[in-house]
């Protein structure tokens, strides 16, 4: 079937590159061969979402490793006598002064600067274990087909099932310590399975591709047609949904801290529970970790669709 | 450069008060991100009632953007028209107001596209797209206008209409569906009808049927047919007169049997030269060399020059205005133009 | 298609099956006790909690307790006992499911409407100013958390303005089911934007559409009939399987507002470690998420001829 999403100028414009690389005309720039990535490249660094999301997430990971870069204070001392409640003090820029205190005399600025690592721990390492398990499931059922598939599909679907929230919630109430690895486990526990769906069908539409039964047909192993053939042409859209979903799971983790139930130490989720607590009294307890929240999840859901745009032709 | 004032080839049957379609240096351009694309570059021909205009050319010549610029469903942006006229009937069309171009589409200038499969509305039976014309141009009864739909299905022969007229795209065969799209733009008998390759998508036994069809619906009710196409057998058979396009500017014009057998353009004659023939069997096929131009980037001078056996200086310079040739002893060859500063060495050489 | 349907509703017992027997072993494989709860802190006599775990069955292995469960289920539509109240979970179902379903339904409504709309405004105006306005809303609506979103409402409409009440007394109540729904219904509200978005952009480059606009047809005509019809049907399966999601979403919402929902009875049931009303409510979710999804199926069919479900 024909390409029907092209339009006129783009096929023009095709036309003309393809003329470009022939080198007979006056003065042929040698264009570079262009993959997925290189033009995916080239489109990123020209969306003002991607120059956005990526300097946001480069300050947050520098928050995360280096937040004494960031403030002197301790996110868990607290003095009662002097700083019970006390209010934001505007013009002190970076001081623990700056966004005001807690009910229990912690600087709310110190805790936000450090509240910043449980988020970005739960957020990578949640969307690593996912990206791995979904994506070996998917790509198992996808390649193997059959039985194999009938069984890992009904498997994905028992998972799928159960509402997200309500799974981590059961599994995270039996847990007294609740590090950050007893949270990632208990959201990549039902996490995988939207990889899992996706890679599935990547694998599906790839396995069919010319080249891959050429490989078949050469006699090539099967973990070298899954890995060599499949998986890079599988990436594009895992990746696109991982990037979405890492931004999914802090959202998902402060709301699991929001219902007494997230991780135990400083996080903007507990900072914003309590706050909610206040907030007739003191609004500035939960408006803070609130902001760096929602910034936090905003920059990877943009950064993904971001990638979506530049990765999917079809969306520009 | 020298500035002369191209020729717009004159049509034989022009009679009564000039051509049906006329269009006077056209210029249609792409402004994206990697620049300006030039996709035509001052096209002159007309077209007269009952008459088959053939555009050949490559991909990338112009040729369909022409035909969109004169349907008016160019997406503008990014498509802009910086110069020129299309006059239907005598009157410019882009000067016209929205509203009335609306008018004349579909009801008195129709066009007829390559992929009927992905030119037909998926979800919507033929049906409703046939009588569609009838209940948005006449305000037509939706009965009415399903009547009407199988009266047209029948006359392009479509076995079974009446029974059929309820079914979806995907149902027909690939002639089928061609057939449904020449329906709905002969519904409402129009002038002027526009073929973009129309049977380029269509096996080899129907695409003959298809175009006997069309053109017996043409002779039938005497409209101008613009027929867009790469296929210079298609051409053959059905066209009056030819327009070669290169690199968005017509390069050749002529009566279609002139055209086959003394091409007066470079081009034209390497276009006839690829075509395989029976008694060259076992010999190498011949190409021109090199590729279509760059629209971002066309050459200075002639376009083809790249690719010209002929070329000299001056084509890399002097862009050749497409003007009437002569033979040897200067006697008239009406309707005959080329757009080449070597056109007596190609027409008589 | 009725063989079709046939085969996904078998499809969907081992699946069903599953999911039940996944949340069970999830409620008593993993360590606390429902009995031991029962009496707070200060804890019941030895042999009192023995006799209640052997007249709730729980002193019996496992899968035996998924069996008799699964069993009087199946027969006699007993989904067990609440034990902190000791009513029927069917009881208690009954009053929270169509508290759920009435804030569900109106965060449909409002999902939908304004979702399609927004969808439509910025599909028609790709790569324009407002599409890109239209992008940036929808990112933030998806971004901020739920709780955060509805702590935020609340403090505005509720505290500050008084327009609305902070808390849902009665769930038949628009005005006061409107603040919880709004809240529901943002995150889907912006899925559906994006999707009819992306779905107007593909199919006004499609051939057809040119075809329409070829054909004469008043811009109107070509929008509202053959690019909607086209575009809108990806949106409308979403919307059918979002359903699902809606009900098993307004746990957050429904503790936010104070709404004595199915969200609200499964939070309670998870800190009170209530297995068998935990199994029961996800079991009715987990039905209405299935039946959903096949209904879209069938649904799809309708709208798009080319699909035929043999």
């Amino acid at each position: 079937m024909p390409d029907v999403t092209k339009t006129v100028p783009e096929a023009a414009a095709e036309d003309a590159a393809v003329a470009a690389a022939g080198g007979t005309l006056p003065e042929p720039k040698p264009e570079k061969t262009r993959s997925l990535w290189g033009d995916a490249w080239q489109d990123l660094r020209r969306s003002w979402i991607f120059i956005v999301s990526a300097g946001l997430i480069l300050l947050l990971l520098t928050i995360t490793f280096f937040p004494g870069w960031f403030t002197g204070a301790d996110p868990t001392h607290g003095d009662l006598a002097k700083h019970f409640l006390q209010k934001p003090k505007m013009g002190k820029f970076f001081d623990p002064d700056w966004l005001g205190y807690d009910q229990q005399g912690r600087s709310v600025y110190a805790r936000v600067i450090y509240g910043a690592r449980a988020s970005i721990a739960v957020g990578f390492g949640t969307t690593m274990a996912v990206t791995l398990v979904g994506g070996l499931v998917g790509m198992i059922a996808g390649y193997f087909g059959g039985l194999v598939d009938s069984i890992l599909s009904r498997l994905t679907d028992v998972f799928f099932g159960i509402p997200f929230l309500l799974g981590t919630m059961v599994v995270l109430n039996s847990f007294q310590d609740r590090t950050t690895w007893v949270v990632i486990g208990a959201l990549s526990f039902f996490g995988w399975t939207q990889i899992a769906r996706v890679m599935r069908g990547a694998v599906i539409t790839t396995k069919q591709a010319d080249y891959v039964h050429a490989a078949q047909a050469l006699g090539a192993s099967t973990p070298r047609i899954l890995f060599r053939h499949i998986l890079p042409n599988t990436l594009a859209p895992v990746i696109v949904v991982a990037t979405i979903s890492l931004g999914v799971y802090i959202s998902a983790e402060a709301t699991l801290s929001y219902l007494g139930l997230g991780l135990n130490g400083v996080s903007w989720g507990n900072d914003i529970s309590d706050g909610g607590n206040q907030i007739r009294v003191a609004q500035w307890i939960m408006l803070y970790p609130s902001i760096m929240l929602i910034i936090t999840v905003l920059a990877f859901i943009m950064l993904g669709e971001a990638v979506r745009n530049a990765l999917d032709p079809k969306m520009r | 450069m020298t500035i002369i004032e191209e020729v717009s080839v004159p049509s034989p049957r022009d009679g009564d008060g000039g051509p049906l379609l006329e269009v006077r240096d056209l210029h249609v351009e792409f402004h994206t991100r990697e620049g300006v694309v030039k996709a035509v570059n001052g096209v002159n021909y007309s077209v007269a009632a009952g008459e088959t205009l053939a555009v050949l050319g490559e991909s990338g010549s112009g040729k369909s953007v022409t035909a969109q610029a004169i349907m008016g469903i160019l997406d503008m942006p990014p498509a802009k028209i910086p110069q020129g006229e299309i006059r239907f009937r005598g009157e410019d069309m882009l000067r016209m107001s929205g509203e009335d171009r609306r008018k004349i589409r579909g009801r008195r200038i129709a066009m007829i596209f390559q992929d009927a499969l992905s030119s037909l509305n998926p979800v919507l039976s033929v049906g409703y797209q046939l009588g569609e014309m009838f209940r948005v141009h006449h305000g037509m009864s939706k009965k009415d206008a399903k009547a009407k739909a199988i009266e047209l299905m029948d006359r392009v022969k479509i076995p079974a209409a009446a029974a059929r007229v309820n079914d979806y795209p995907h149902q027909f065969s690939g002639g089928m569906r061609q057939r449904i799209m020449i329906a709905m733009a002969l519904a409402l008998e129009p002038e002027l009808i526009i073929a973009d390759e129309p049977t380029t998508a269509l096996d080899v036994t129907v695409q003959a049927q298809v175009m006997d069809l069309l053109a017996d619906l043409q002779r039938e009710y005497n409209m101008g047919l613009i027929l867009i196409t790469h296929d210079l057998g298609v051409v053959a058979d059905v066209a009056d007169k030819i327009a070669v396009m290169y690199a968005g500017r017509i390069v050749e014009t002529a009566p279609v049997h002139e055209l086959y057998k003394r091409p007066a353009h470079p081009y034209t004659r390497g276009l006839l030269d690829s075509i395989p023939r029976l008694d060259q069997k076992g010999q190498e096929l011949y190409a021109i060399k090199g590729l279509p131009p760059n629209l971002l980037r066309i050459p200075t001078g002639c376009a083809f020059n790249p690719r010209c056996p002929k070329a000299q200086d001056i084509c890399r310079t002097d862009i050749p205005p497409l003007l009437p040739v002569t033979e040897q002893d200067g006697a008239e060859l009406p309707g005959r133009a080329s757009a080449c500063h070597f056109w007596k060495e190609t027409l008589h050489g | 298609m009725g063989r079709y349907v046939a085969r996904r509703l078998l499809q969907m017992i081992p699946v069903f099956l599953g999911t039940t027997l996944l949340i069970f072993l999830m409620v008593y494989a993993l360590p606390g006790d429902p009995v031991r709860g029962l009496f707070g802190d200060k804890g019941g006599s030895p042999q009192v909690i023995a006799q209640l775990r052997h007249q709730y069955g729980l002193d019996q292995p496992i899968w035996m307790q998924y069996w008799h469960y699964m069993k009087n289920m199946i027969l006699h539509a007993d989904f067990g006992t609440q034990i902190a109240s000791g009513r029927p979970v069917t009881d208690v179902l009954g009053d929270a499911f169509p508290v759920t379903l009435r804030l569900a339904a109106l965060a449909f409504i409002i999902e939908m409407v304004f979702g399609i709309a927004l969808g439509i405004v910025a599909g028609l105006r790709a790569g324009r100013l407002t599409d890109n306005a239209i992008l940036l809303f929808t990112l933030l609506l998806i971004s901020v958390p739920v709780f955060v979103l509805g702590y935020i409402l609340k403090v505005i409409f509720a505290f500050d303005l008084n327009w609305l009440p902070p808390n849902v007394n009665d769930s038949t109540n628009v005005n006061e089911l409107l603040m919880p729904a709004i809240v529901l219904a943002t995150a889907s509200l912006a899925y559906v934007t994006r999707l009819t978005r992306t779905s107007i952009a593909e199919n006004l480059r499609a051939d057809y559409i040119r075809t329409a606009i070829a054909k004469g047809l008043p811009r109107r005509r070509v929008v509202g009939v053959h690019l909607m019809r086209n575009s809108l049907i990806p949106v409308v399966t979403y919307l059918g399987t979002d359903i699902g999601a809606l009900m098993g979403g307004a746990v957050v919402t429904e503790g936010l507002f104070n709404i004595q929902g199915i969200g609200g009875t499964i939070a309670q049931s998870i800190v009170r470690r209530e297995g068998t009303t935990l199994v029961g409510l996800v079991t009715i979710l987990v039905l209405v998420y299935l039946l959903a999804n096949l209904l879209v199926d069938l649904l799809y069919a309708v709208l798009d001829p080319r699909i035929r479900y043999a």
